[in-house]
């Protein structure tokens, strides 16, 4: 079991490289574009290009400016945005990233813990009523566009319900942190959490009662029955324990992409200032420090959450432990 | 309950499935009977209704629009007629099942001791250590070497003779008085078979058990049965002990099972015999005797409806075929002793 974790964490620092080396190239070492006037900004000074190409190492190798752009990145963390009057861009994104965090977090429990009980409920009573509404129900979710019921949302929160007694509590748009106030931080997130786990309920119900309809046909659930297990027990120990295995992989995906920035248009619609808001400033900026900074900071994430359902995995599937 | 009645007794079970507003007979007034200890052997070919007789039995079946009839006595007590909680409680503890295949039959995501325990804690009162204790007793009897670490093992883990007998293991983990056994051997290799039919002859003696032998394998039956039926088409062609079906198959379809294995002594044949055609679909079985157009004694009276009914040619033998009711039964095959060599 701890060989392949060891194996998994190397695999994952080679990837990590992979792909800081990729983005480095793509921002960095596209020929034909001077990435100098891209990092000054537009109608920059001359002064401030020297600059640039001093500070970035851009008349030296591209090997070296690699290394520049990391420990800029990575140990000085001194990589600043010229189009935004020198703000350092990494302590931004850790301002952020609590944020994002609070927002996919709540979001995930809830998905989650609906979509299990969505799943379950209409595998155990597939072809009834029931299975229909609930299927249908998680279709509509999945086809409602997020910054669409995001909008509509705060229409009728913010606007015109907000003076009745059901919407009176929703507090103005913005984010409060949890240190600050934890009952205001749950006020401000409760909303955007559910917008935001409205799309994967419907997708992670319809896949998980698919996997469970499909295991319900395999021959361990019928020796379940025939041990004289009641039907609930064969369901959640026997195929929802099973299902549980594709389940987390998805949902590990699912989370590090949303992260890393994923959650990007239910940050712009609520106002809360983490890291896909950040992307989406610097991007309408064409701010390539921050975007680099960005991209990067999502890449790690996902990479890492990665490697965390890989070792999931090893916890959930035996078949995987002893595999190679 | 009488003294001596059977262990379980079934009478005119049918099972039909329901497809496009139709009812597709799956099985056709099947009976039998099966006595304390006995062994007894469903023999036919795929498709000829063995499995869903014995998920029929055990309430195993759940298709939408699924009908069974008839009745089946366990202990006195209608199988058919029971509620699902009722049925719940008997499977596992009075009546067990196993699987032809021993690879997909364990969940693959936890220890053959966890899924052991799990079936003796659901119908005994026992803590986990008692019940581990029980696992690992009951898998060193079914010859599982070094049972305390196997117990712990995953099924991807054991080969398929070990998981079968861990299947065997969990399936008497509480003491059945019948245990359905639906092509045990199947998926193993010939010397794991030996044994493990080996092991299933002995349960009558260590267990008190009677088993119900589904099986394809004519060999199989002649080793392990004291009775055997043969079903055909969803129907029964024959039953008797197994030694008298063996040394006189009544049922051309019985002689011409038995004429296709291939003989252990005399002259080697140049070609085996075999049963031209394929078994009828459901849907068209014929009217008459399902075997007829197969069969090469079949005549004018064969092919009108009702099949044929059941003639006894002795108290245990009984045979659905028309040729010794007409005077003309198919001659003996061979002697008794050899039978049990096949």
């Amino acid at each position: 079991m701890i060989i392949p974790l060891m194996r998994r964490m190397g695999q994952t620092i080679f990837v990590l490289f992979g792909i800081s080396a990729l983005v480095f190239a793509v921002f960095f070492a596209t020929p034909g574009a001077d990435p100098t006037a891209r990092i000054a900004g537009r109608n920059a000074a001359p002064q401030t290009m020297e600059k640039v190409r001093k500070e970035y190492g851009f008349d030296r190798p591209l090997p070296v400016q690699y290394a520049i752009m990391m420990k800029k990145l990575f140990i000085t963390r001194d990589l600043a945005s010229y189009a935004n009057r020198g703000e350092r861009v990494v302590p931004e994104i850790m301002r952020a990233a609590p944020v994002t965090l609070s927002l996919v977090t709540g979001a995930a429990v809830i998905w989650v813990v609906l979509s299990i009980g969505m799943g379950v409920l209409a595998a155990a009573f597939k072809g009834s009523w029931l299975d229909r509404l609930l299927m249908m129900l998680g279709l509509v979710g999945i086809s409602i566009p997020v910054f669409w019921l995001g909008q509509v949302v705060n229409l009728i929160t913010q606007n015109s319900y907000h003076d009745t007694w059901l919407f009176s509590w929703v507090p103005g748009l913005g984010y409060v942190p949890f240190t600050q106030s934890p009952f205001d931080w749950f006020r401000s997130l409760v909303i955007p959490w559910c917008v935001l786990a409205v799309m994967f309920v419907g997708i992670y119900s319809r896949i998980l009662r698919a996997d469970l309809v499909a295991i319900m046909g395999e021959d361990f659930m019928r020796t379940a029955r025939a041990k004289g297990l009641s039907p609930t027990r064969v369901l959640l120990r026997h195929g929802l324990r099973t299902a549980l295995i594709t389940f987390v992989s998805l949902f590990g995906m699912d989370f590090a992409q949303l992260v890393g920035g994923g959650a990007l248009l239910t940050e712009v619609v609520f106002g809360l200032p983490g890291v896909g808001r950040l992307t989406y400033q610097a991007l309408n900026s064409l701010d390539l420090p921050l975007i680099m900074a960005t991209v990067m900071y999502s890449a790690v994430f996902v990479v890492l959450a990665n490697a965390l359902v890989d070792a999931a995995y090893l916890l959930l599937d035996p078949r995987v432990r002893d595999a190679r | 309950m009488p003294v001596n009645a059977p262990l379980l007794e079934v009478q005119n079970l049918c099972v039909s499935f329901a497809t496009r507003g139709q009812m597709i007979p799956i099985v056709e007034n099947i009976s039998f009977s099966i006595g304390e200890q006995e062994i007894l052997g469903l023999v036919g070919e795929s498709g000829s209704g063995k499995s869903v007789t014995a998920m029929a039995l055990m309430g195993l079946i759940d298709a939408p629009g699924v009908r069974i009839t008839g009745m089946a006595l366990f202990k006195g007590q209608d199988l058919l007629a029971m509620s699902g909680k009722q049925l719940r409680t008997l499977r596992g503890q009075e009546i067990a099942m196993i699987f032809q295949d021993p690879m997909t039959a364990f969940t693959p995501v936890y220890t053959i001791g966890w899924q052991i325990d799990e079936q003796l804690r659901v119908h005994q009162k026992l803590s986990r250590r008692q019940a581990r204790a029980r696992t690992v007793e009951l898998l060193g009897e079914m010859g599982v070497p070094d049972p305390l670490n196997t117990a712990n093992r995953y099924p991807h883990q054991l080969s398929g003779g070990l998981r079968q007998r861990a299947m065997i293991a969990m399936a008497l983990s509480c003491n059945p008085s019948l245990l359905i056994a639906d092509e045990p051997t199947t998926a193993l290799d010939v010397t794991v078979q030996a044994q493990i039919l080996d092991l299933m002859r002995n349960l009558r003696k260590t267990y008190g058990s009677s088993v119900l032998l589904i099986t394809h394998d004519m060999g199989v039956v002649a080793e392990t049965c004291d009775k055997t039926l043969v079903l055909y088409s969803g129907r029964v062609a024959e039953t008797g002990t197994t030694q008298a079906l063996f040394a006189h198959p009544q049922h051309p379809y019985t002689a011409a099972l038995l004429a296709s294995i291939p003989p252990m002594s005399g002259p080697r044949p140049e070609r085996l015999p075999a049963i031209p055609g394929s078994p009828p679909q459901p849907l068209e079985r014929p009217a008459g005797c399902a075997f007829a157009p197969r069969c090469t004694y079949s005549h004018a009276t064969c092919l009108p409806a009702p099949p044929p009914a059941f003639h006894a040619i002795n108290s245990h033998h009984k045979v659905a075929c028309l040729l010794p009711m007409e005077g003309t039964p198919l001659p003996p095959r061979f002697s008794a002793n050899t039978t049990a060599t096949v």
